[in-house]
């Protein structure tokens, strides 16, 4: 039995506390992305739907969807990676769908986050957890 | 939809009648030594449309003990609700007495002398005689298998179920859907879903690189002037809990936004009454249930949770059929101008010595064993311990591979995964080959032998907690808690992930599991295509074959707080 995937192996007792200065690291990273998309403004909730898996069946390639009809911009973020960028999708006046899907690669269990600029200026936003885990004995 | 308050009456008059002459009587008749057939099959037939569920029957074509879990832990907001209910607390809440038939069927109390007194339950042709008994008061009453068919024993494993398929067809399913059917390989489940004269139902299975549906999301049927929607549900996290190696284009997912479209489609195409076959497991049934509407009934599957009423969330009836061939559910609705007005409901317990067989079916079942007879017979060895594995954490069945594990392969540390299936032996009982395959049949079966660090020791233990014990549970994958040999550990299941689990110890020094050391670690099931080792199945007949007679000690190397 190999366990590869480098997010579980961090995940260890001795190391959970360790584990927690770059998770805490990344997530400020996640935070001084979104203000700067957002220069500095308060985000709403409501009107963006952002879909993903519960539980990651490939943390490598993770299926993603958001929609946020009106939107100009939505920024996606994997807040628990090293590097939290993942993309921010830019939607012209002649766009017939302000909806975008992806696959992402996710270090481990993690929240994703998207944000989306409306036409009028306001920021919206929304996040799910996603877990990646070693699996192995559903029942 | 009918209001919520002229609902819970159509709830209490059913009770009422069930109290009276179903469930409620079996103590008395026990007392008088007279359970009979009819007792059991008993019921004033309700409405015009009929459901039938079995589920996660697991291979088990013959009678069976099954001993209900003792441990069944529920966090969060679903603690203390059924099925994370047990032993006497259960017989409480659904007010029956100890030492009758149902206390037999449906606890782990007092299991070993009420097994002598009540024997087997179960038998696809004893669950043949009472599908016929109600398709004689409704002919055209729906059978729902809701999946984990097509595995679970030795011939299952050898005619890679064809055996299941065969009698299954006998019995006449009108849908099914899916989880280890799955670990048959792709194409051996393609093969047999192209013959079936039934849908092989599963609207969260979609091909991995296209994103679109890989099987029949839902049937309709027309039954006493009502169109039924039936809808499945496979396992959500097949490639995670079993190998998706050997399923490689398919992606399946709890999928509640896809479970939201296809009841409005279904809806939208005049279905009166919805109903959804699910192998979801009974909390993320219990959470869909509450987050989708328009769903009448769900069929719950894969945890193999026993429950003697429906569970009612909202307008939604919650059926938990058990496992095993143990139960029938019968399902009798009022179904009037797309409104479920009413319902009837009695989970009919299969006790194989009172329930006469049906011939055909025990004339076919026997026709798939007959092949492997010698096999299939062969004494191994006997327990002089109850063997039964179900239960969030160990359970003797596992504790006893553990032991095969560490002795056979020289561990110091074994793992054995957290299924739910495998039938129980009474002490005194033989332990055949065929006892032996229905606690470790499966196509991935090698016994892996390699060091681990107690670092990743506690990773493992921590991720499988996490996949039972999370407070939310769309994020649970329906297993128990992978069982341990050779360790011993304590775990607090209202933690968060990372600090449920402390005080890992080796037994054999009783010292601290240090987490920068190697330890030898054994056990089966692994979900990576490249693990070697061989197969569960001979190690444990080797170790039981050297004991003779095998003796498992109580476990208390596993201490539990926090629920």
């Amino acid at each position: 039995m190999e366990f590869t995937r480098r997010g579980a192996i961090a995940l260890g007792a001795g190391v959970a506390v360790t584990l927690m200065l770059p998770a805490r690291g990344a997530l400020a990273a996640a935070e001084d992305r979104i203000a700067e998309f957002t220069g500095g403004a308060a985000t709403g909730e409501g009107g963006i739907t952002l879909t993903t898996p519960e539980i990651a069946e490939n943390g490598n390639t993770v299926p993603i969807e958001v929609d946020a009809p009106g939107a100009v911009s939505i920024m996606v973020l994997a807040s628990g990676n090293p590097t939290p960028d993942v993309c921010t999708f830019n939607f012209g006046p002649l766009a017939g769908a302000q909806r975008a899907s992806t696959r992402i690669r996710l270090a481990g269990t993690q929240d994703v986050v998207a944000v989306a600029k409306m036409a009028d200026g306001s920021f919206v936003q929304a996040q799910n957890t996603v877990k990646v885990t070693i699996g192995g004995c559903g029942g | 939809m009918i209001s919520r308050r002229d609902f819970l009456q159509a709830t209490v008059a059913a009770s009422a009648i069930y109290g009276a002459s179903g469930i409620g009587n079996w103590a008395k008749l026990a007392a008088q030594q007279a359970l009979t057939q009819d007792q059991l099959l008993e019921f004033d037939t309700f409405g015009n449309v009929t459901l039938m569920h079995v589920t996660d029957i697991h291979g088990q074509l013959k009678p069976i003990y099954f001993r209900e879990p003792e441990i069944n832990l529920g966090v969060g907001a679903v603690n203390g609700l059924p099925p994370h209910v047990t032993g006497e607390d259960f017989l409480k809440m659904f007010d029956i007495k100890p030492g009758t038939p149902e206390a037999y069927a449906l606890t782990y109390v007092d299991f070993v002398s009420l097994a002598k007194s009540y024997g087997r339950m179960g038998g696809l042709d004893r669950v043949a005689t009472v599908l016929n008994a109600i398709r004689a008061d409704r002919p055209d009453a729906l059978l729902l298998d809701g999946g984990d068919t097509w595995h679970g024993s030795y011939t299952c494993l050898k005619t890679e179920a064809q055996d299941m398929v065969n009698v299954m067809n006998a019995l006449k399913p009108d849908a099914m859907t899916s989880h280890w059917e799955f670990t048959l390989g792709i194409d051996r489940v393609n093969e047999i879903v192209e013959g079936l004269d039934f849908p092989f139902l599963g609207a969260n299975i979609f091909d991995a690189e296209w994103d679109e549906p890989a099987y029949e999301p839902y049937q309709m049927f027309e039954r006493g002037g009502a169109k039924i929607a039936v809808i499945g549900q496979a396992f959500p996290y097949m490639p995670i809990a079993n190998p998706g190696w050997m399923f490689p284009g398919l992606s399946f997912g709890v999928r509640e936004e896809r479970m939201y479209e296809v009841v409005q489609e279904v809806r939208d195409a005049g279905a009166d009454l919805v109903v959804v076959l699910s192998h979801n497991g009974f909390d993320v049934d219990r959470k869909m249930a509450g987050q989708v509407p328009g769903i009448d009934v769900i069929l719950t599957g894969h945890t193999h949770d026993a429950l003697p009423e429906p569970v009612l969330v909202g307008n939604t009836l919650l059926i938990a059929s058990g496992s095993n061939g143990k139960f029938v559910t019968r399902l009798d609705l009022d179904v009037q101008n797309g409104q479920m007005m009413g319902f009837r409901h009695k989970l009919i317990p299969i006790f194989s010595d009172v329930i006469e067989p049906d011939a055909d079916v025990a004339t076919l079942i026997d026709e798939q064993r007959a092949p492997y007879k010698a096999e299939l017979e062969e004494v191994l060895g006997t327990t002089d311990t109850l063997l039964y594995r179900r239960g969030n954490f160990n359970g003797t069945w596992d504790d006893l591979i553990c032991n095969a594990l560490i002795e056979e392969r020289e561990a110091d540390i074994a793992l054995s995964p957290g299924f739910r299936w495998a039938p129980s032996l009474l002490p005194g009982d033989p332990i055949t080959r065929e006892d032996l395959f229905n606690a470790t049949s499966m196509s991935y079966p090698a016994a892996y032998r390699s060091e681990m660090t107690g670092e990743t020791l506690n990773v493992i233990m921590e991720d499988v907690a996490d996949n039972l014990f999370n407070p939310d549970p769309y994020y649970q994958q329906g297993g128990d808690m992978v069982r341990v040999g050779g360790m011993g550990y304590h775990i607090d299941v209202s933690k968060p992930q990372g600090s449920r689990i402390t005080n890992m110890t080796l037994l054999k020094t009783g010292e601290p599991i240090d987490p920068a050391r190697s330890y030898v670690v054994s056990g089966w099931a692994s979900v990576n295509e490249d693990t070697e080792g061989p197969a569960i199945w001979d190690v444990v007949e080797s170790y039981i074959k050297r004991m003779g007679t095998v003796h498992v000690d109580p476990n208390k190397s596993v201490k539990v707080t926090g629920p």
